[in-house]
């Protein structure tokens, strides 16, 4: 009987181990062992013929922290997400609360919320390219009309970030709405009745009611939002390669230059360690806190 | 009923050109418990969310209280409603909960501290307070929503089968709770619901409705003794009233002639022994109850037909039978039409 149990428990044991081997295996080759020879890797300096590598300990983040580059796209990565993640947000409820309402061609607009969505991040950049460009664009026609000269929007430090920010949010906004719109559509519709008759206000009742109900959605969409902050700089390539003079260059970007542009592996790992943890403590952060105040059905 | 507290005067409701309800009119009286009876589709909902105001008829008037609120708001008629799905807030708590029309309307904080402490105590909910409606049963749900109805303190509560989501025994208890809040807070209460017995034990008034159109109104006994039409008799009472062609009745007793079909309640038919009574029948059921026996029985050209005896009565199914009745307590029906026929 005592060996039943014991074999039992053993069976169970094994049993869990093969139900967690396949997300364990995957994440471990391509999460977890990454991360951990990148954050190995960010500890050694850069090996060149005459100076092999060596153990440097913090070097490298020193050196980032020397860097006038890293505060730039630090500055620019943080500007960056503090208006994407908002404002997408934003609009994203407001388009969503907007095509869930009784409107005419709902199906019409609804797809059109989402047509950015489909097309891949390089070609909505091509498209933004074109309405960009100083003289021919779109932007720059429309202005002409109105008397406005000529703008370079995404040749000038000062609007280059902007302009990328606006394609991101163009891009994010559709994609998000249809999460909220899901959302809404798990919200009965005797709710908005009931505070109809308590005489609740359209607005009462969706700041009241549909925006907390609606909060595990905004969470969902706050962490997506926040890693595409990060993550999402294909545009990048198209429309500025993080220029002029690293004025829309996001950290990820210059990542990317370190380790293939100028071959410094040590510092792309030291840079992509902080993102790493920055972005951890941010999640863990948000799903600790928000998720206490949240209402889950 | 000199100046009615709800008066509703032909309405009319269609939806692209489909039936809603046509020709609803009403004189409900303050304080007095109304039930919307009938089957599904019969438009009682849609009657109630007119009265509510979640709805604007096409044509016809609303009055509560001597106001015409036809074109008014909900929030303006000065009623309250419980849902069958409750409609409760689940991200907030019951007090939250019963207290949301309160704070909507920006009521002094002194009062709904006084006014929430008041409803829970009325619906037994006292403790529960800060629960989230997931965290309550549902018979507790049901009593959340009953004071979110009551805390206002309207004189109009409309409640839209709110006993449906209840299993049985809790059902009949509600009742009685419902009951009780209505005589004592003097609400007048308009009830919707399909199922026969609640209407029939706890209304004033029974509306019984048929494909958009009231069959009858009355008080639950008229309705019971005096059906206006064989849907009426078919749908109250239960077992409902048996109905026979006037034709497989011995000849001469029926004054009303062949066109006639005639309704005959369980109370009022008699077993007698085989070759004997006015029909002669086969059991095809027998239905034990405790204090009563119900003995169905099959005969070409009636439908129902159940004899209702006290006690147990022990026959077997297939046995032949006699029945009797006396020729008063039939009612006569046009058997095209189905409404009664004056004697």
């Amino acid at each position: 009987m005592n060996d039943l149990a014991r074999y039992e428990r053993r069976r169970r044991i094994m049993y869990g181990w093969m139900l967690l081997s396949p997300a364990l295996i995957l994440l471990s080759l391509f999460a977890f062992i990454p991360s951990a020879m990148t954050f190995w890797s960010s500890l050694f300096s850069r090996g060149t013929r005459r100076n092999p590598s060596e153990f440097v300990g913090a070097g490298n983040y020193e050196l980032l922290f020397a860097d006038p580059t890293f505060s730039k796209v630090v500055v620019n990565n943080l500007i960056y997400a503090g208006v994407t993640i908002p404002v997408s947000i934003i609009i994203a409820l407001a388009m969503a609360l907007w095509a869930n309402s009784k409107i005419p061609a709902r199906g019409f607009v609804r797809t059109a919320f989402f047509t950015p969505t489909i097309l891949p991040m390089i070609a909505a950049a091509n498209i933004w390219l074109f309405f960009y460009t100083p003289g021919l664009g779109v932007l720059d026609q429309i202005g002409a009309l109105f008397g406005f000269g000529s703008v370079n929007w995404l040749g000038r430090p000062e609007t280059a970030l902007w302009a990328v920010i606006i394609v991101t949010i163009w891009k994010e906004a559709g994609f998000f709405m249809i999460f909220y719109l899901a959302a809404l559509q798990t919200i009965p519709p005797d709710l908005k009745e009931a505070a109809d008759i308590e005489g609740a206000s359209r607005w009462t009742y969706t700041r009241r009611i549909v925006l907390p109900l609606l909060m595990p959605t905004t969470i969902f969409v706050a962490v997506n939002a926040l890693i595409n902050s990060v993550k999402l700089i294909d545009h990048l390539f198209i429309l500025t390669k993080g220029g002029p003079s690293d004025a829309s260059k996001l950290v990820l970007y210059y990542i990317w230059e370190l380790a293939f542009s100028y071959f410094d592996r040590p510092q792309a790992a030291a840079l992509t360690v902080m993102v790493l943890l920055v972005l951890g403590i941010t999640a863990a952060i948000k799903f600790i806190i928000l998720d206490r105040r949240t209402h889950y059905q | 009923m000199t100046d009615p507290f709800v008066h509703v005067e032909s309405v009319e409701k269609r939806w692209n050109g489909q039936l809603g309800v046509e020709d609803i009119s009403l004189s409900i009286p303050r304080g007095s418990f109304v039930a919307l009876l009938g089957p599904s589709g019969c438009g009682k909902s849609t009657t109630l969310r007119l009265l509510a105001g979640l709805e604007v008829p096409d044509s016809g008037r609303i009055v509560i209280g001597g106001r015409d609120v036809t074109a008014s708001p909900a929030a303006e008629r000065g009623l309250s409603m419980v849902f069958q799905s409750y409609a409760l807030f689940p991200h907030l708590d019951v007090a939250e909960n019963v207290l949301f029309g309160l704070k909507v309307r920006r009521v002094p904080r002194a009062e709904q501290r006084k006014k929430l402490a008041e409803a829970l105590d009325m619906t037994g909910l006292t403790g529960l307070e800060k629960r989230k409606p997931g965290q309550i049963s549902g018979g507790q749900r049901q009593r959340v929503a009953l004071a979110r109805a009551i805390v206002a303190g309207h004189p109009l509560c409309l409640m839209d089968e709110p006993l449906s989501n209840l299993d049985a025994k809790l059902r009949h208890s509600v009742r009685r709770d419902i009951k009780k809040l209505q005589r004592d807070l003097g609400m007048t209460v308009i009830y919707v619901t399909h199922d026969q017995t609640e209407a029939m034990s706890m209304a004033d008034m029974v509306v019984l409705m048929k494909e958009g159109r009231i069959e009858q109104a009355g008080k639950p006994a008229e309705l019971y003794e005096t059906p206006a039409s064989t849907f009426v008799a078919g749908f109250v009472g239960s077992p409902p009233m048996a109905f026979m062609d006037a034709a497989i009745l011995p000849a001469g007793l029926t004054s009303a002639g062949l066109d006639a079909v005639y309704g005959v309640r369980p109370e009022h038919l008699d077993l007698t022994q085989e070759g004997e009574g006015l029909l002669q029948a086969v059991i095809t059921h027998c239905e034990y109850m405790g204090s009563e026996t119900f003995i169905s029985f099959d005969v070409p050209g009636t439908s129902g037909l159940t004899v209702r005896l006290p006690g147990e009565v022990r026959r077997s199914v297939g046995e032949a039978a006699g029945l009797t009745f006396d020729l008063s307590n039939l009612h006569a029906f046009d058997k095209n039409t189905g409404y009664k026929l004056s004697r």
